[in-house]
Order: structure tokens, then sequence, then C-alpha cells
């Protein structure tokens, strides 16, 4: 999986996508508070497996690649800390992304309420149609104890027009389906609109350096 | 309990620690080798890779309060090598004039603690129990409020009203003017620290030192700095003067914990130094030529390790690493599993670097598996892809030159036992070379792995260190009979030297040891140091 991933010069992509039938390289972006399960998702979409973790430090990327009709899909995961610190800096992940997870923990009501707030912080970053957003209720295994029912999440999400999903990270009940409706979800929006999405640089946080171009801005142009 | 103390180290046959094969042309012409600073076995040929710490002193001389010290020679002094009972009540160090009070205060913290009942939150362990207090070392981090940030054992909540306590001694003899530094009673050693906007409290059974006890303190200071900066620590404070810095340091709390696990194990943090993985010096130098090869410009550091142990550091030219940075980065990649399922990218400060800002480490395995763990240390924010490209040629490079496969049967194979020295009864020594800031060790033996033994060892060693670093009167060797070994230390103005003896040892034996391990280090150094370090 390291070995394949290529430095991302236009140039590159545009080769991998006369080679291949189709491409696409998806930037993905795990929100939502911390212990809700960002990082064990994100293990069970590229490795397919769970291990318990202790709290992400800074950010984690990992990849999959995913085969949808005749395309192939390479997910750009960029698992974020949910954890207060770091938010500072989460606006670098999610800037660009074509699709962005805001994950919650059904079994608390707190990591829910701070993922009604990282929608509204979404919005004011992607305009509508243009970026797959997606609420999910993570550790569905614990159900018992759980305290967002399946309606709230399922109404939150259809008020704005999101993907819902419940998922479990430890049984990795509905993970596959969850990445395969993203996959499609991206495949569609970016075909629809098909200039697609050169991603324009809303101008960051502090940077000093203008002559070189923004690689993690780049390296989510899509395909042609 | 016997024990000698030499101010005067052992002459050193020096013809023989002439340096082997290539280095001899370099080293031979110095008329002490082994004993001036840069000739010592395990020296590097140019500079040095660190920032040049001698010891001990550099790592709190930067305390702002480097107080006058007391009078040196109180009675407990004096005798050092009868092992001391945990004497009730003694206090060698404190304050002027604040004695009573502190102990009233003290008395009412005991008291407070009573009062105090479980918290609710049974997250950890009851505050009240025996078993709380019998813990061998407690560490407290508090706000100048009074508000707990941290505490190793028990949860803060349950803690609040001891911490405030401890926050009203820091104020109250600051009111008069005075600094509170210790308080020693009953065995234990009550010791603080005042960093500003926090407070750290250590309290401890052990027989380490208080100069001992601020370092670590110092260094739990270093790691809340090297994941917040001091900058927007101070931010912080002055915008809400009772902020709950645990808000910020959330998920973290486990850095904190492992670095105070490594205090009690590691005798690198102790000797402000790190160990290098033993390899063939020609293997060595194409890692590290591969690593320096794979460079962008944004790096300032390029750290390969094997668990805690450093395979190669490459540096920007002109910027020097300090051991503690290096500790912190350590811990930070010891301490979380995340690090490898992708690759991490996180802002870190390198407190003993710059107080003031972040760096960006890219942070991952060369495989999943491997312990082979490498740290590009970044300037830039936004270089997440340069710095993963630049992984990928080293691996590239490491690979074409089929210095992975022997990278990883270094891995494989077992350090190196002490027997392999070849001196009879010595257990185990650790040997620091002053001026490349490395040290080597052989592997734990027989009677001291379990963690106990080992801790126990550790804590012979920082006995031995305490004195021969005692801020008014150094020592330059010490021999000790302890209960279970010998011990023999050295500090020369090249080395540190600190051996541990089965009780079988006599003293001749532990002093004729001395050359001949220095001539089994020289002859090993290629493999147990690094001695070209590389810059880009």
């Amino acid at each position: 999986m390291m070995a394949e991933r290529r430095l991302s010069s236009r140039e590159e992509s545009l080769l991998e996508v006369q080679v291949e039938a189709r491409l696409l390289r998806v930037k993905m972006v795990l929100l939502g508070s911390s212990g809700v399960g960002k990082s064990s998702l994100a293990l069970r979409f590229s490795k397919d497996e769970f291990k318990a973790s202790a709290p992400t430090i800074g950010c984690a990327y990992l990849t999959q690649v995913v085969c949808l009709h005749n395309a192939r899909i390479r997910f750009e995961i960029w698992d974020t800390a949910g954890e207060e610190k770091y938010h500072s800096v989460t606006p670098l992940y999610y800037r660009g992304a074509h699709a962005a997870l805001v994950v919650y923990d059904i079994c608390k009501r707190e990591s829910f309420a701070r993922a009604q707030l990282w929608l509204k912080e979404l919005e004011k970053q992607y305009f509508p149609g243009e970026t797959v957003v997606g609420l999910v209720g993570n550790k569905a295994d614990l159900s018992d104890g759980r305290k967002v029912s399946l309606q709230e999440g399922y109404r939150l999400a259809e008020s704005k027009g999101l993907l819902f999903m419940e998922t479990s990270a430890k049984s990795g009940q509905q993970i596959s389906e969850l990445l395969m409706t993203i996959a499609e979800r991206v495949q569609k929006s970016t075909r629809e609109d098909r200039g697609l999405v050169e991603w324009r640089e809303v101008e960051s946080v502090g940077l000093h350096q203008g002559e070189r171009p923004h690689p993690l801005g780049t390296c989510c142009l899509v395909g042609p | 309990m016997e024990a000698d103390v030499h101010n005067k180290s052992e002459a050193l046959e020096n013809d023989s620690l002439a340096p082997v094969d290539r280095l001899r042309r370099l080293r031979a012409d110095s008329p002490t080798p082994g004993l001036v600073e840069g000739t010592e076995p395990g020296a590097g040929q140019d500079s040095a890779m660190f920032v040049h710490a001698q010891s001990f002193e550099d790592l709190t001389a930067d305390g702002e309060q480097e107080e006058e010290v007391q009078e040196g020679g109180d009675g407990s002094e004096r005798a050092p090598e009868v092992e001391k009972p945990r004497s009730e009540g003694e206090e060698s160090e404190e304050t002027q004039g604040q004695r009573g009070e502190q102990e009233r205060e003290q008395a009412e913290e005991e008291e407070e603690e009573e009062v105090q009942s479980g918290g609710g939150r049974v997250k950890e362990e009851d505050v009240n129990s025996e078993a709380w207090r019998s813990h061998r070392k407690h560490v407290f981090v508090l706000s100048e409020a009074g508000k707990p940030i941290y505490s190793r054992y028990g949860t803060e909540e349950a803690l609040s009203s001891t911490m405030g306590v401890m926050m009203a001694l820091v104020s109250f003899v600051e009111a008069g003017k005075n600094i509170i530094r210790s308080i020693h009673a009953e065995g234990y050693k009550v010791v603080f620290l005042r960093k500003s906007p926090l407070v750290l409290v250590g309290v401890s059974r052990t027989r380490q030192s208080e100069r001992e006890l601020t370092r670590e303190l110092l260094y739990i200071y270093y790691q809340i700095i090297s994941l917040l900066t001091l900058t927007q620590l101070n931010h912080v404070f002055q915008i809400k003067q009772n902020y709950d810095l645990r808000r910020l340091l959330a998920g973290t709390e486990h850095l904190t914990d492992n670095l105070l696990r490594l205090l009690d194990r590691d005798p690198g943090l102790l000797l402000s130094a790190v160990t290098c993985l033993p390899l063939a010096g020609s293997l060595r130098d194409v890692i590290s030529s591969s690593l320096q090869a794979a460079k962008a410009k944004s790096l300032v550091f390029s750290i390969l390790l094997a668990g805690s142990r450093l395979v190669t550091l490459v540096r920007k030219k002109d910027q020097y690493l300090h051991h503690m940075d290096l500790h912190l980065l350590f811990n930070l990649v010891g301490s979380s599993s995340t690090f490898r399922e992708g690759e991490g990218w996180t802002p870190v400060c390198l407190p003993k670097f710059n107080t003031a800002g972040f760096f960006h480490a890219h942070i991952s395995y060369l495989e999943p598996a491997s312990d082979l763990c490498l740290i590009l240390v970044s300037t830039d924010l936004e270089d997440f892809f340069n710095l993963s490209d630049c992984k990928r040629r080293f691996l590239e490079r490491l690979r074409r030159r089929s210095a992975y496969q022997a990278l990883q049967e270094a891995l494989q194979a077992p350090s190196y036992p002490v027997s392999q020295v070849g001196i009879p009864e010595l257990r185990h020594f650790v040997y620091k070379s002053k001026s490349s800031g490395l040290y080597t060790s052989p592997e734990i033996p027989m009677p001291y792995q379990s963690e106990e033994e080992q801790e126990r060892l550790m804590g012979l060693y920082k006995y031995l260190h305490s004195r021969m670093h005692h801020p008014t009167r150094p020592l330059r060797s010490i021999y000790r009979c302890a209960e279970k070994e010998n011990l023999l230390a050295l500090v020369t103005s090249g080395f540190e030297l600190y051996l541990c003896f089965s009780p079988l040892g006599t003293k001749a034996l532990a002093v004729s040891a001395i050359n001949k391990l220095l001539k089994w280090i020289r002859k090993e150094e290629d493999r147990l140091f690094i001695l070209s370090p590389q810059t880009y």
C-alpha cells in the first residue's frame, strides 16, 4: 500500500488515469469527538482489522483502494484526533476533502452534540453537493447502552441531506457498505459536475511559503 | 555496609586505550585517550549530534529559580556510605524559617486527604486507600489557581482539594518572599517545581535526591510543553486564570504516565544520553547516508529508531537536537500504538529547541510489524506528502543497497550480554561518552529482569549518579557495597561509567575492571556508537 503511493503531481495522476480505466483519488476525513472510534473505523476501512487503540496523536493517514464498476477509487483517509488541542490544525485535513465523515458514539449523547457542531463547521467550508458528508453513529454493537436513537441520527442526517449509517468498527458491521456508498456518491458527484472540482485553496492558516504549491491541496485533485 | 569514596580516579593505562583501526589516526595523538573529552571511547568523529549537555547541570540550570544552595555539609551528608534508614523527620534542605509551618501544613494535607472522600468516580483507584498512599512516587501537576491537571495515580477530581493545599503551601511560602523547594518528612520527600503557569509536585519514598526529583518534574513539564508550546500554555492562562488544562491535555495522559515509567527505568533519561542499536559501522553508514539523501527542504531532523534505541540521526547543518527533546519524541512514539497503522502527522514542540512553536513530525513504522520507526521532523505544516515521499525514497535506497535486510537481522539479534566483555563478577554496566551524548549498556542480566529488580538496579545507579553530581560535593569515583551487589561509579571529563558487580566481586577487581571495560568498549565502539553523524 505504501509503495503505490504517488506524489501528487498532476502528470502522474494523468498517467495513471490513462493506464487504468479510471483511478480516482478521494480524500476523506474522519471527524468527531475523542473516543468515538474514528481510528478504529479508519483501520477497518484500510485493513479490515480491529484493535483497541490509544487516543490518536495529531493525525493518521491511511489508504484503501476500492473497485467500483470500472473505476478504482483510492481512499486517502485522514483520521484526525478528536481532542480539542488539535482543533486548530483539523481544517487542514478537511479542507479540500471529497468526503467527510462525522462520527459519534451512539452510547454518548455528548458526542452526538459535538457531531452537530462539526456539521455546522463543515457547512461553512463546503458548497453543498461538492463534498460528500456522512453522519456515522459508531459502536452499534453496544446498542444496549444506546443513548442516541437511530431515528435521531437519521432525522439529523436527512434534514441536512447527508449520508447516514450506524456502524460498528468492532464487529465490522456496515463498514464496507459505508465505504461503497461513499465511493458511489463521490463518483457520482464527480461525474455530474465534470469540470471536476479543481479545488481552490482558501487562504490557509498562517502559511509563509508562497512560492510552493500546497501539497495537501494539490494532492486532492481527482482524475480527469 | 561499607563503602569507599574516592575523590581521585584510578590511574588508567593510557596506551591501552588507543582507538582501533580506522580511527587510530585521528585519536592516537591524544595524550590521555579516554580521559579527555572528545577522545573517550564512543566519542563522535566530528561534531556531536546533540546540543552539548555535559550532564545533569544543564537540565536544571535553566530553571529560573536557581536557588542559592544551602550550606553543603549537613550531618546527613557526612556519612554517605551508611545505608540510612528512612529517617523520621529528616530535613536536609528547606527554606529558611518555614520548617514549622511546613510541617503543620503537611499534617493538614494528610488530614485533608482523609476528609476528601472517594470523589464518586472510581475510574482508577481510591485515593484514600493504603494502596494509593504506598505508591513509591506520586506526581501532581496543577495550575497556579490550584486546579488539578494531572495525577499519576487516582483521578484528578478526587485530588482537587489535595492539590489546593499544595498550591496553598506554595503561595504561603511565596508570600514570605521565599520559594518552597521541598519538604522532608517521615521518609517522604515532597518536591515542588514552580514553572509558571504550572506547579509540579513530586511525592517520593525513594532514595532519590531532591535534585533528581526536580529534574524528573522538569521532564514532565517539558512533556506538557511539547504538546502545547509554552506560548499557548501562557495564553490560555492569561485569558482564563482558572482554565481547566485537562481539556487541552485530554488523550495524552498516557504520554505522561509512560514518561514517568521511562524515568524509573531508562538510564538514558538519567544520564542525558541516548543508546544506539548495536550495528556494524559500515551498515550504519549506509543507513545514515540513505537517510541523508532522502531530504526535503523543510526537514530539520530525520531520526530512525529501533524501539527505544537510536539507529541513526541526521540533522540539518547547524541545528542540534537536545537529548531531552529526543527523549520526548521517543516517549511520544513509544507510548502510542496509533503510528503503527498508518502514517502519523502531528504537531510537536521540542521545548529545548524552542518553546514557542511547533514542528510537524511525520511518524511511521517502516513496516507495520517492525520496530523500526522513522521520525521526520519538519517545519512545514503542509509538507506531509513531501515527507511521506522522503520515507519512500529512504526505504527504496535501503532496499537497493540491501541494507534493509541486514538492519532487520541486526534488530532481531539480541543486544550483547555482559559476558562478552569478559570481566568476572560483572553483572551490568552503563557507559556514557560525554562528547557524543551516547551511552551503551549490556542486556539486563538474569537477577534484574523483573520489573521491580530493574527499577531497583536503576535506583542504585540513580543514587550513585546523585552522589557523583552532588551540587556542592561532587565525586569522581565511588565504590559501594550494597545489600545484593557491589557498585562502582567513575566520572572523568570524557565519560561516565557505572558498574554493577555480584557481591563476590572485590574492590580490587572492580578497579581493574575499568580498564578492561574501556578497552573493550574502544574495540567495539564502531558497533555501539554513532561515530560519524550526518547532516543534510
